[in-house]
C-alpha cells in the first residue's frame, strides 16, 4: 500500500512535468496544425537556461532564500525561452505558412537538431548535475510503512496546479484566448474579422514555451541534471500525452501527461524499469491506432 | 517553368530604407540577439575539481555574435534590395545558360555514370593508395548508402506519399538480421542479403498494416514510435542482441567466396595481384553503387507499372483512389514494403562493410536524415534525391577536412563539432527557400504524344 | 436497348436506407430504385441528405440501417436478394450476374466488384498527374493483373504491354468522346473546370461500371458546357448501356435528361416519379418555395418549362 501510494505521487509529479510540456504540442498543432519537434529540445534549453540562472543568482546572491530564488529563476526561464521560441517560430515556421505540408515539419526537425547541437556546442557534452536544491520532506506512515512526500514534489504539484490555472484563465477569458480559438476555426475568416493572426500564432509559441520552460524549472529541480539530448525523449512522451489526452484539447493534454506519468513510474516499478520507454511509445502507437481523437479529443471525419 | 509568383514583388525587393530606421531595427535585433545569448552563450558551465558546477562568462563571444547580428541586419537593410537583385539576375543567368545544356541530358547521364564508374580509380590517381581509403570509403561508400535510403525512402514518402519518420527500423532490422544470420549460423553475406531484404520488408509489412489508416502526421508518429520501439528492443533484448554493445565479428562479403585478405586463397592471390586492402573498398563501392541502382531501377520501373501508378494516385487523392475501386490498403503495404525492403538490403551492405552493428547507428536521427534528403531533394524525384544525398552528407563529410580552419581559430577548433549544427540550420534554410525541394517537378510515368513536365505547384504531397 | 422504353427493371433497390450522425437523422427510412439503363436523378432541397445517401451507395459511409442490393447482369429474384440477406456474405453470383449487398461492401469493393463508379462534388482529379494517366488508373485493377501484380510488368511481359495498350486505347477513346485527346499529356489540374467535370466522368467510365453515380455534374458548367454535359450522359446511357443515377441542382439538366426522379426533403423521399409527375407534384413545389426564398422563383421557372 505505501509503495503503491509512494508510486502514485512519483507519477504524479512526472506526469506534471509532462503535461506542461505538452500543452506546448497540443496548443501549436491546435492553431497550425503542425507538429512542433523542436518543442521537447525547446524544453531542455530551458533547463539550461534554469540552470545557469539559478547558479548565476546564488553566487551573486548568496544568502537569498531558495524560495525567492527559485521563483526568479522562474520568471527568467519563462521570460527567456519564451523568447528562444519566438525567435524559432519567426525564422523556421512563419515563412512557411500555408506552404506544402512538410516542409515546417522538416524544418522543426531541422531546428531541433541545431538546438541540441547548438546546446552541445556552447556548453559541452558532459551532463550537468546540480546538488541537491530543495531536500527533505513530509514523512507520512501509512498502514506498516511510510511514504515520502518531498517538498520538492509539493513544489512541482502546486507550481503546475497555479501556473496551469493562470494559463486556463488567459486561453479562456481574455482576448487573446479568443484570438487563438478563431484562428484555430478558421484562420482566413479570423485575418478577415481583423484579428492579427501572425501574432498569435507567436503568442501561440510563446505560451507553449513560458510552460516548457516551467517544467524545465522543475525537471532542474527534482533531478537537477541535464544533457543535451534530454529533450527527445521527454519531448515524446510530452507528444504521447497530448495525443493520448486528445491533440488540440488541453485539459486532454494536462490528463494526458498525468497519466503518461503514472504509467512510466507504475511500469518501472512493477514491471521492467528497462522496458519503460517501449511502454510509453506503445501507448502512443496504440493510442493513435485505436482512438486517434485521444480521451478528450473531437473526433475527425472524414470529408467525402 | 516560369513561376509567374516570381515576378511578383516580395520582402526583399522593397525599397532601401532610411539610415535610421535601419540603425533602429539592427539596433533592436541586436538586443534581441542579446536575449537569445544571454544566460546559454554567456556562461558555460563546467564541473569543477570538486564536482560543483561554475561558470564561466564568455562575454565577448556575446559581443561578437551580437555585433555580426547588428552589422548583418543594418547590411541586408542597406544593400539588401541590390544583393537580392544580384542574386535573382545571377540565378536568372545561370538557368538561362542551363537551357542548351537541357537538350544533352541523356548525354550527361552517361558521362556522369561514367564517372560514378571510374570513381575508386579517380580517387586512387589523385590522392594515392593511402589518400584514396578516405574518399572511397568515407565520402564515396557513405554517399552510396544515403543515396540508396534516400531512394527506397522515395518510394513511400515521395510517390505513396506516406509520411515515414521510422525508417531507419527497416534498416536496423536488415542490418541486425545479417549480423545474426551471419554470425549465428555461419550463412555467408550473399544469403544474408536478400534475407535481410525479405526480413525487412516483412516487418514493413507487420508495422504498416495497423497503421496504414492513419494519416498525415499521425502516421508520422506512429512510425516514429515504431522505429523507436526497434531500437529500445534491441538495446534491451541483451541475449539475442547483445544490448548496447552490439555485434562484432560479422564476416566481411566475398568475391565469389574469395575473401579480401593477404591469404593465399584471397581475392588478392587468385588474380595474382599484390594484396591491398583497396580492393575491399572498391569491392565494397561496386557493391553498394549496384544496389543503389538496382533500386533505382525497380523504383524508375515500378513507377511506370499499375502500382506505382497507383501509389502516385494514392497520394494526389486517397479517395478519389477508393472511388476507382483501387484497394488501398494493400497498395499502401506494397509501397511500404518494397522501401522496408530496399532499407533493409542497405542494412544488410552496413553490417557487411564495417563487421560491427550496435543499436547506436539506428537512432531517430538516422531516419530524420533520410527523411530531409528525400524532402529536400524534391519528392518523388530520383535526381534530387542524390544530389541531396549528396550535397548533405558529403558537405557533412566535407566538414571533417577543414583541418585548415584550425590555423585560423586556434588549435582547439573542431570543425566536426558544427557538422550537425550547420546540418540543422541548412534543413531549415533549404525548406525555407525551396519547400519543395531541389527537384519538385514531375515526370509523366506515360506518354500519348508529347513528354511535358508537371510543375511541382500541381503535384500534391499527400496526406499520410 | 433503347432508351425510351420505360423499364421498371431495377438495376440498384435502395430499401429502408437510414443514417444517423450522433442524434442527427440525416436520411430516414428511404426507399427507391434505380432502373436499369436508365437515367434517375436524386433532386432536393440543400441539406437533404442527397449526398449523404450517395456515400452510403458508393460505401463511404455505412448506413445505420437499411438495404442496397445492385443487380449486375439482369433482373434477379426476390429469392436471390433473401438468400444473400440471411447468409453472412456480401454478394452471390447467379445464374445471371450477381446481387451485392452493397451495405455490406467496403468503398474501393463497391467499386472493384459491383462495379459502381462514382464522381464527386469538389471534383477529385489526380491534379499532378497527367490527363492520360488519370484514366489509365481508373483502370488499376484489371492492368494490375495484367502486370502479373507487377511480376511481370517489371520484367517488361508482351502481355503486359499489349495490356497496357489496350488501356491505352479504352482512355484516348473516352479523350475523344470528351474532346481532350489534344490535352492527353498535361496535368489534369491545369484543365479548365468543365474539362475536369468531364474528365472526372470518363475517368470513372473507365473503371468499366454498371452504374454510375454523379454528384452534382453541372455544378459550376456553363449553359454551354451544360448542353455538352446533357450528351455525354445520354450517350453513356445509351451507348454503353450503363444506368446513371445524379445528384443535381440544375434543373434544366435534371428535366431533360432524366427518365425518372426521386425527390428528398429532410432525408425522407416525398415523391418519386417521372420528370412530368415530379413537375406537377404539390409536395414538390411547396418543398422548393418553402425552404429559400431566393430559389423559389427560379425553381417555378423551371418547373414550368
Amino acid at each position: 500500500m505505501d509503495y503503491f501510494l509512494q508510486q502514485l505521487i512519483n507519477g504524479l509529479t512526472l506526469g506534471s512535468v509532462y503535461g506542461l510540456i505538452a500543452i506546448g504540442y497540443t496548443m501549436v498543432y491546435g492553431i497550425i496544425g503542425m507538429i512542433n519537434f523542436a518543442h521537447g529540445d525547446v524544453f531542455m534549453l530551458s533547463v539550461f537556461i534554469a540552470l545557469i540562472i539559478f547558479l548565476l543568482i546564488s553566487s551573486l546572491v548568496g544568502g537569498l532564500a531558495i524560495a525567492v530564488a527559485l521563483i526568479l529563476v522562474l520568471i527568467f526561464a519563462m521570460a527567456l525561452t519564451a523568447l528562444w521560441s519566438w525567435a524559432i517560430e519567426r525564422i523556421a515556421y512563419r515563412p512557411l505558412r500555408g506552404s506544402f505540408r512538410l516542409a515546417p515539419l522538416i524544418s522543426a526537425i531541422g531546428m531541433s537538431i541545431f538546438l541540441i547541437n547548438f546546446v552541445q556546442l556552447v556548453q559541452g557534452p558532459r551532463n550537468k548535475s546540480l546538488p541537491p536544491i530543495l531536500d527533505g520532506g513530509f514523512v507520512i506512515p501509512v498502514g506498516d510503512g511510510n511514504i515520502t512526500l518531498a517538498y520538492k514534489q509539493i513544489l512541482i504539484i502546486v507550481t503546475t496546479a497555479v501556473l496551469l490555472a493562470a494559463f486556463w484563465f488567459v486561453v479562456q477569458k481574455t482576448p487573446l484566448g479568443r484570438a487563438q480559438r478563431a484562428c484555430e476555426q478558421d484562420r482566413k475568416m479570423a485575418a478577415l474579422l481583423g484579428i492579427d493572426v501572425d501574432r498569435t500564432i507567436s503568442l501561440t509559441f510563446v505560451m507553449g514555451a513560458a510552460l516548457a520552460a516551467v517544467a524545465g524549472v522543475l525537471f532542474m529541480v527534482q533531478y537537477g541534471v541535464v544533457s543535451f539530448s534530454d529533450g527527445f525523449v521527454p519531448g515524446i512522451k510530452a507528444f504521447t500525452a497530448a495525443v493520448l489526452g486528445g491533440i488540440g484539447s488541453l485539459p486532454g493534454a494536462v490528463i494526458g501527461g498525468l497519466l503518461i506519468g503514472l504509467i512510466e513510474v507504475f511500469w518501472s516499478a512493477y514491471f521492467s524499469i528497462d522496458y519503460k520507454d517501449v511502454a510509453a511509445f506503445s501507448i502512443l502507437a496504440i493510442t493513435l491506432i485505436f482512438m486517434p481523437s485521444g480521451l478528450l479529443g473531437k473526433p475527425d471525419v472524414e470529408k467525402v | 517553368m516560369a513561376n509567374p509568383k516570381a515576378d511578383a514583388p516580395r520582402e526583399g525587393d522593397r525599397q532601401p530604407v532610411g539610415i535610421s530606421t535601419a540603425l533602429r531595427d539592427a539596433g533592436f535585433l541586436a538586443l534581441f540577439t542579446l536575449g537569445l545569448s544571454f544566460p546559454i552563450l554567456a556562461f558555460r558551465t563546467r564541473q569543477d575539481l570538486t564536482q560543483g558546477l561554475v561558470l564561466d562568462p564568455r562575454w565577448e563571444l556575446v559581443a561578437t555574435v551580437v555585433a555580426i547580428a547588428f552589422f548583418a541586419r543594418l547590411g541586408w537593410l542597406v544593400f539588401g534590395g541590390t544583393i537580392t537583385q544580384a542574386a535573382t539576375a545571377a540565378a536568372n543567368a545561370i538557368g538561362q545558360s542551363l537551357e542548351p545544356v537541357a537538350k544533352y541530358k541523356d548525354w550527361f547521364r552517361w558521362a556522369g555514370l561514367a564517372v560514378l564508374i571510374a570513381y575508386p580509380f579517380l580517387a586512387v590517381a589523385f590522392t594515392g593508395a593511402s589518400g584514396a581509403l578516405k574518399w572511397i570509403d568515407n565520402f564515396g561508400i557513405q554517399i552510396l548508402i544515403y543515396v540508396m535510403l534516400g531512394w527506397g525512402l522515395n518510394i513511400v514518402v515521395g510517390l505513396a506519399g506516406l509520411l515515414d519518420l521510422g525508417y531507419v527500423a527497416f534498416y536496423a532490422v536488415g542490418a541486425y538480421s545479417t549480423a545474426l544470420l551471419s554470425t549465428q549460423f555461419g550463412f555467408s553475406f550473399w544469403i544474408c542479403l536478400p534475407l535481410a531484404g525479405i526480413f525487412a520488408a516483412f516487418w514493413g509489412v507487420l508495422l504498416g498494416f495497423p497503421v496504414l489508416r492513419l494519416r498525415g502526421d499521425y502516421l508520422a508518429i506512429v512510425t516514429l514510435a515504431f522505429g523507436e520501439i526497434i531500437r529500445l528492443v534491441l538495446i534491451n533484448w541483451v541475449e539475442l542482441t547483445n544490448g548496447a554493445a552490439g555485434i562484432s565479428g560479422i564476416p566481411r562479403p566475398t568475391f565469389f567466396g574469395l575473401p579480401f585478405n593477404a591469404s593465399d586463397d584471397g581475392f588478392a592471390a587468385f588474380f595474382g595481384l599484390q594484396f591491398t586492402p583497396l580492393h575491399r573498398l572498391f569491392f565494397l563501392f561496386y557493391l553498394i553503387l549496384a544496389l543503389a541502382f538496382l533500386t533505382n531501377w525497380v523504383t524508375i520501373r515500378m513507377r511506370r507499372l499499375p502500382i506505382g501508378r497507383a501509389w502516385e494516385a494514392l497520394r494526389e487523392d486517397e479517395i478519389a483512389c477508393r472511388s476507382l475501386g483501387i484497394d488501398t490498403v494493400t497498395t499502401k503495404l506494397t509501397a511500404f514494403a518494397m522501401g522496408a525492403m530496399f532499407g533493409g538490403f542497405a542494412g544488410a551492405f552496413f553490417a557487411a562493410r564495417l563487421g560491427f552493428i550496435s543499436p547506436e547507428s539506428f537512432i531517430f536521427m538516422e531516419s530524420a536524415v533520410i527523411l530531409s534528403i528525400v524532402v529536400l531533394g524534391g519528392m518523388g524525384s530520383q535526381v534530387g534525391v542524390a544530389i541531396a544525398a549528396v550535397v548533405m552528407i558529403g558537405g557533412t563529410e566535407l566538414l571533417r577536412e577543414l583541418t585548415w580552419l584550425k590555423s585560423v581559430f586556434g588549435p582547439q577548433f573542431d570543425p566536426t563539432q558544427y557538422r550537425m549544427l550547420l546540418f540543422g540550420m541548412a534543413m531549415v534554410a533549404m525548406m525555407v527557400c525551396r519547400p519543395r525541394g531541389l527537384i519538385s517537378n514531375r515526370e509523366p510515368s506515360i506518354v500519348l504524344n508529347e513528354k511535358r513536365t508537371i510543375g511541382g505547384d500541381l503535384v500534391k504531397e499527400g496526406h499520410g | 436497348m433503347s432508351a425510351s422504353s420505360p423499364s421498371s427493371e431495377p438495376i440498384l433497390r435502395v430499401e429502408h436506407l437510414t443514417m444517423r450522425f450522433g442524434g442527427l437523422i440525416a436520411v430516414n427510412d428511404l426507399s427507391f430504385d434505380v432502373a436499369r439503363g436508365q437515367i434517375t436523378a436524386l433532386i432536393g432541397p440543400n441539406g437533404a441528405g442527397k449526398t449523404t445517401v450517395f456515400n452510403c451507395i458508393t460505401g463511404f459511409y455505412k448506413p445505420t440501417a437499411g438495404r442496397m442490393a445492385l443487380f449486375s447482369g439482369g433482373v434477379q429474384t426476390d429469392h436471390a436478394v433473401e438468400t444473400v440477406t440471411n447468409s453472412p456474405r456480401s454478394y452471390r453470383r447467379t445464374a445471371k450476374g450477381a446481387v451485392f449487398l452493397l451495405e455490406r461492401l467496403a468503398d474501393s469493393e463497391i467499386a472493384a466488384r459491383a462495379k459502381v463508379a462514382r464522381t464527386f462534388q469538389n471534383i477529385r482529379l489526380f491534379t499532378g498527374m497527367t490527363v492520360l494517366e488519370n484514366l489509365i488508373v481508373a483502370q488499376h485493377n484489371w492492368l494490375n493483373r495484367a502486370s502479373g501484380y507487377s511480376l511481370l510488368g517489371i520484367i517488361g511481359a508482351p502481355s503486359f504491354r499489349k495490356a497496357e495498350a489496350q488501356a491505352v486505347d479504352l482512355a484516348v477513346a473516352w479523350l475523344d468522346r470528351i474532346g481532350l485527346t489534344g490535352r492527353a499529356d498535361d496535368p489534369a489540374g491545369a484543365l479548365p473546370y468543365g474539362d475536369q467535370r468531364r474528365l472526372e466522368i470518363a475517368r470513372a467510365m473507365c473503371t468499366g461500371p454498371v452504374l454510375l453515380c454523379l454528384d452534382e455534374p453541372a455544378a459550376g458548367l456553363n449553359p454551354r458546357e451544360s448542353a455538352e454535359l446533357n450528351e455525354l450522359l445520354l450517350s453513356i446511357r445509351d451507348g454503353n448501356g450503363t444506368s446513371i443515377l445524379l445528384i443535381e441542382h440544375d434543373m434544366s439538366v435534371v428535366m431533360e435528361i432524366s427518365d425518372h426522379i426521386v425527390v428528398l426533403e429532410y432525408g425522407t423521399k416525398i415523391s418519386d416519379g417521372t420528370p412530368d409527375h415530379i413537375r406537377n407534384d404539390p409536395k414538390v413545389i411547396a418543398a422548393y418555395l418553402g425552404v429559400e426564398d431566393e430559389e423559389v422563383g427560379e425553381t417555378e421557372a423551371e418547373l414550368e418549362k
